[in-house]
């Protein structure tokens, strides 16, 4: 893989920037980001700091570590950035389209920087400024707030990013993955894109975002898919072949693992994992349950991250000594 | 002498972390000068989110030049020995000094440069530091050996008067640069010592002295509040959690929908403080208002106009969410939330917690039918208190007067079954501490009587030491029985607290069940309980295959055991468990469950005397008294035996007391050399054994210990001579005392039981005296360790004296 250029030691001149008032700051008539060019606000300006923009990964998962992009890059020596929004399902957040707080489907732009660089907060202070939020107005904050993943066996330290008292970010460096210490550490930022928009928008309702600057709302989009994917979520979808396909996951990530393709066998642990999560939702799954299956998918991802390492651990250790010690 | 100024940046720390940070750094410096020799004067610690800083004056220049005397061999030692220690010291034997015959190797340390120290003392400080989380970061992580802290560390400014004191690590270099408020003045600063440190910071909009900011948040959340005519309500843990989050704390007031104030104001606090960390305020009359504060950590360009907004939303979409849970919650009454508990398992071997409600709501109700909760409980207190119910009636009036024991009863098992109820709903599943508050709530919503609410609201009461203790009966009754369930049912699956583990706060729900008992003078007997609960369906529900005919059996057992004394209930499960045991209807199933019965009757009362100890030894009782009463075993009522230990109190400081006492000893000690065996059951308390059969059993008779000392005195060898007459003053004296002591025993009369034993003092010292116990004729010699015998034994029936020092 080819090495991206790191920043380290590289201020940010953020006092420069915020004297400045770039971006849209300078013209206060101009109207607020849509949804779409926030993204391509963000997407510009990690990409300038040299990330990967990746695309969506193209499988159901509950939250954007689950991309490989996160949880396997995150494992081994080797630099590693990228930046991504990935759609994530909760089904039991669908609420049919009525809360205009909570949604079964939303997106989350993820940045992974690996190692961490000295100046992660600059940057991602930055990257708010240049999406319309000036720090000299709004009240910006790095609340303690650990994260931790039972199911990925992965663990980290951090913050949420409050602005204004509202959590628009969580802020982690990884410390553990799939069990393993990570050598070394990535930072993962992770933005809730409908509640960093709605705030920049001023709106009240999830539904009432402005998607792009032409007419075209959230509502437009997403509203019939709430309603419809609650239902499946809730009332529709078939417990017996959820079930089957969980132990089919399940058996298909043993069958990879053995054979050696860890990346497929990891595949499996995320479709586990949200067919799980469908059962949940599902209200087919007993309290008692619940704590064994979770531990069943937790075994799956860890044994493709376990598998994932010794895969390239010989490649690795050539070519970082310092890392196999 | 100079000042030196150490400040570790970093990213932010933790607000729940900074006072720890603080102690444990001002400690860390303290020792490496210490060691190094150096006195530390003033040393004054600061933190802020992004730094810890330290200052410490009047520190010397130099540590002092020291002398080193190491003592060597003597001078007559071997060769060897003095070659050892001149290799040991690298000096030549015409440096060392002679004293006494002895070699000394004088070694003269000149004074190190305080800078140097400091220098060494500061990565030291950072590796050792003892964050209670912390983390590795940057490119330096490729090996899990490099440097931990709390957040990634970015900077160290270390001044000695005003020289820089020079180090480094992990990578991050000593300088005189800083950084002020990450947004007012996010460029570098130069700091020239100590003493323009925290100025130049405010210059920069960082107050670096948390107590300043504390005082500050303080004030000016007040004052905000005070502006518009509203009350702040204080909260200095908040204080505290805004000022290590803020360094330029900017408190603002704004508003929420007015139309909220219908949820609970509970559940608003709650939101508001939790989640948000925001002042609540009230108005004048005290209700509380539709205001927050919160702590914004600029100077807003726009004044905080877009903070307060953004905020505002915030707390109205936590506040919509609560309101929602709250709407949702009422449309079904608790006993239809109830429904679900059936779904949530209590413990793997004890059932779900609808098993749990289902025992409390029975022994609820059967601590009313037997009396022992009573109606009139708790008159004088709520009188006097003039508690919500009081204030309609006279003060004379009982307060729960006109409750007939079956409503009392009846209230108490309605409040028990729904007691848990809100644990399933929303509410309470967004604020688990809001448990029984919730139900409370809804209890009153739907109608239910304030008894009921209030004991629905109140049952986990109370937690830990210094929380109210219910006196309502309904409360009192449900309290009671949601811990003795709880104590009951852990003890019957083995489930004990050993050493610092108690994971099911075992020890916790004694204390409370102790406190229930004595703010009530409530008298209960422990294994009475454990039945109770046993028919109630502990332990067999889940475990046996054929819960419904064990249901059955024991349903038809029920009156007749809970008729038992507490001896009679454990022979009745053993009796049943011994038959378990035996011939074709040996069933594993049922031998486990009347050994968990068993289990559950004999631990739990010594459990609850145990924890009675230690609280009786923390009030300032003498602990020997507390054994001697303590030691007679069988007593598993716990009144009873305060009550005991208070009167032996009592009599062990009269005179009267220590003299019996001193006899005491005497006579057992004699009983002792003479290898006389003690009458084990001399000292218990003699509950009858009723046989489960109810058929009379004539060897149980003899077995009953309240016979042992009349049975005694017949099997002991025939008194075939003259007595002595201070021996026949014991006799005389024993026949009227030991009765009477037992008597006043059973009258739970300890004071007269006291008094009854205090008539022995004078006739046990006569005896003593005049009388020559190990005579040479063994029949007298037999009579009269007999007599003392049975002096020892009149004294057990108080306590066991043997156990009471002095």
């Amino acid at each position: 893989m080819k090495e991206l250029p790191l920043w380290q030691g590289e201020q940010v001149d953020l006092a420069a920037l915020i004297g400045q008032s770039p971006g849209i700051m300078a013209e206060p008539t101009q109207k607020p980001l849509s949804l779409q060019d926030m993204i391509l606000r963000l997407h510009a300006f990690w990409s300038e700091q040299g990330c990967l923009i990746l695309q969506p990964y193209d499988m159901r998962m509950g939250a954007g570590t689950f991309h490989t992009a996160t949880t396997l890059r995150a494992l081994g020596p080797e630099p590693w950035n990228a930046a991504f929004v990935q759609p994530c399902r909760r089904p039991t957040d669908g609420r049919y389209g009525e809360n205009p707080n909570r949604l079964q489907h939303y997106y989350q732009y993820q940045v992974i920087l690996k190692p961490s660089p000295e100046n992660l907060q600059e940057l991602y202070l930055q990257s708010l400024v240049e999406i319309g939020i000036d720090p000299l107005v709004h009240d910006i904050r790095f609340v303690e707030d650990d994260w931790e993943s039972p199911t990925l066996g992965a663990w980290g330290l951090g913050w949420e990013v409050w602005c204004d008292g509202m959590e628009v970010t969580q802020f982690t460096y990884f410390q553990q993955m799939g069990g393993f210490d990570c050598k070394p550490v990535a930072g993962e930022l992770t933005y809730g894109l409908e509640r960093l928009a709605m705030y920049i928008q001023g709106v009240d309702n999830v539904y009432d975002l402005a998607f792009n600057n032409h007419g075209v709302t959230y509502g437009d989009v997403f509203l019939e898919n709430e309603k419809q994917m609650s239902k499946w979520n809730f009332e529709v979808a078939d417990t017996d072949s959820l079930f089957e396909g969980f132990r089919r996951a399940e058996a298909e990530c043993v069958r990879s693992l053995e054979a050696g393709v860890p990346i497929a066998a990891y595949e499996q642990a995320i479709e586990a994992s949200h067919l799980f999560n469908l059962l949940q939702a599902r209200g087919v799954i007993s309290v008692q349950e619940r704590a064994s299956y979770m531990g069943r998918v937790r075994d799956l991802a860890r044994g493709s991250c376990e598998k994932f390492m010794e895969k390239n651990a010989d490649q690795w250790a050539a070519k970082y000594p310092e890392w196999s010690k | 002498m100079t000042d030196f100024l150490l400040e570790l940046r970093s990213e932010e720390i933790p607000a729940r972390m900074q006072a720890g940070a603080r102690a444990d750094l001002e400690k860390l410096f303290r020792k490496a000068l210490d060691a190094a020799g150096l006195k530390a004067g003033e040393v004054t610690v600061w933190s802020t989110p992004r730094r810890l800083a330290l200052i410490a004056r009047d520190l010397p220049r130099a540590t002092e030049a020291v002398s080193e005397e190491t003592k060597g061999p003597k001078t007559s030692a071997p060769e060897q020995a003095l070659e050892g220690f001149l290799r040991k010291t690298g000096l030549t034997k015409d440096q060392l000094t002679e004293r006494d015959g002895v070699w000394f190797a004088v070694t003269e340390k000149p004074g190190r440069a305080t800078k140097d120290v400091l220098a060494e003392a500061i990565p030291a400080i950072i590796r050792a530091f003892p964050w209670p989380k912390s983390q590795r970061w940057g490119a330096a992580s490729l090996s899990t050996e490099s440097l931990r802290w709390v957040r990634p560390l970015s900077g160290i400014v270390a001044i000695l008067g005003e020289d820089l004191v020079e180090c480094e690590i992990g990578g991050v270099k000593s300088g005189y640069a800083t950084r002020g408020h990450r947004f007012h003045c996010p460029g570098e600063i130069t700091i020239g010592s100590a003493h323009d440190y925290a100025e130049k910071l405010r210059a920069c909009h960082v107050i670096v002295d948390h107590v300043e900011r504390e005082a500050l948040v303080r004030d000016k959340a007040k004052a905000a509040a005070e502006v518009v005519g509203l009350v702040l309500v204080e909260d200095e843990g908040l204080v505290i959690e805004n000022a290590g989050l803020t360094e330029w704390p900017v408190p603002l007031l704004g508003r929420f929908d007015e139309a909220f104030l219908d949820v609970p104001p509970e559940v608003i606090q709650l939101t508001a403080r939790v989640n948000q960390k925001y002042f609540i305020c009230r108005d004048a009359g005290g209700k509380l208002a539709n205001a927050f504060v919160c702590t914004a950590n600029i100077e807003a360009k726009d004044g905080g106009a877009a903070i307060v907004d953004g905020n505002r939303k915030v707390l109205a979409a936590r506040l919509s969410d609560a309101r929602f849970f709250w709407e949702q919650d009422k449309k079904k009454p608790l006993s239809v939330h109830a429904e679900k508990l059936g779904r949530i398992t209590f413990h793997e071997k004890l059932g779900t917690v609808a098993d749990k409600v289902e025992r409390v709501a029975k022994l609820a109700r059967w601590l009313v039918e037997e009396g022992i909760v009573k109606p009139e409980i708790s008159n004088i207190r709520h009188s006097r208190e003039g508690g919500n119910s009081a204030s309609a009636t006279p003060d004379w009036t009982p307060a729960f007067a006109g409750v007939t024991k079956e409503e009392l009863a009846d209230q108490a098992e309605l409040a028990a079954r729904l007691c848990k109820a809100d644990l399933v709903t929303e509410m309470v599943g967004e604020f688990p501490e809001l448990q029984g508050l919730m139900g409370g709530y809804y209890a009153r919503a739907e109608g239910l009587p304030d008894a009921v609410a209030d004991a629905i609201r109140d049952h986990y009461k109370p937690v830990g030491q210094g929380d109210d203790v219910p006196t309502a009966p309904v409360t009192v009754a449900v309290a009671l029985a949601d811990k003795l369930d709880t104590l009951g049912a852990f003890f019957s699956i083995d489930e004990k607290p050993t050493g610092s583990k108690d994971p099911f706060a075992l020890r916790r729900a004694a204390i409370a069940v102790l406190a229930l008992l004595q703010a009530n003078g409530i008298r209960i007997s422990v294994v009475r309980v454990v039945a109770v609960l046993v028919f109630a369906g502990m332990v067999f529900p889940q475990r046996s295959a054929n819960a419904t005919s064990m249901a059955q059996f024991l349903d038809k057992w029920r009156d007749t055991v809970l008729s038992l004394r507490p001896s009679g209930i454990i022979e009745f499960f053993d009796d049943f468990r011994k038959k378990s045991v035996e011939g074709n209807r040996s069933n594993e199933v049922l031998i486990g469950m009347f050994e968990s019965f068993i289990r559950a009757c004999q631990e739990l009362p010594t459990f609850l005397a145990d924890r009675l100890k230690v609280q009786q030894r923390e009030a300032g009782v003498r602990h020997d008294l507390i054994d001697a009463v303590f030691a007679l075993g069988g007593e598993d009522d716990l009144v009873r035996l305060l009550a005991r230990v208070h009167a032996l109190q009592a009599f062990v400081g009269t005179e009267d007391g220590t003299n019996l006492l001193a006899g005491y000893k005497r006579a057992a000690n004699i009983l002792k050399k003479e290898g006389f065996t003690a009458n084990p059951n001399a000292g218990s308390e003699g509950e009858g054994i009723v046989p489960p059969t109810g058929e009379e059993d004539p060897l149980a008779m003899v077995d009953d210990p309240a016979l042992k000392g009349v049975a005694a005195q017949f099997s002991h060898p025939e008194q075939n001579y003259v007595r002595e007459p201070a021996e026949q003053a014991l006799v005389d004296a024993l026949a009227v005392a030991a009765p009477q002591a037992q008597d006043a025993v059973a009258a739970e009369d300890f004071a007269g039981a006291m008094a009854a034993l205090a008539t022995l003092r004078g006739p046990i010292d006569a005896f003593f005296e005049s009388v020559i116990v190990n005579d040479a004729d063994a029949n007298k010699r037999a009579s009269r360790l007999a007599l003392l015998d049975q002096f020892r034994a009149a004294v057990h029936k108080v306590a066991d004296f043997s156990r009471i020092e002095g």
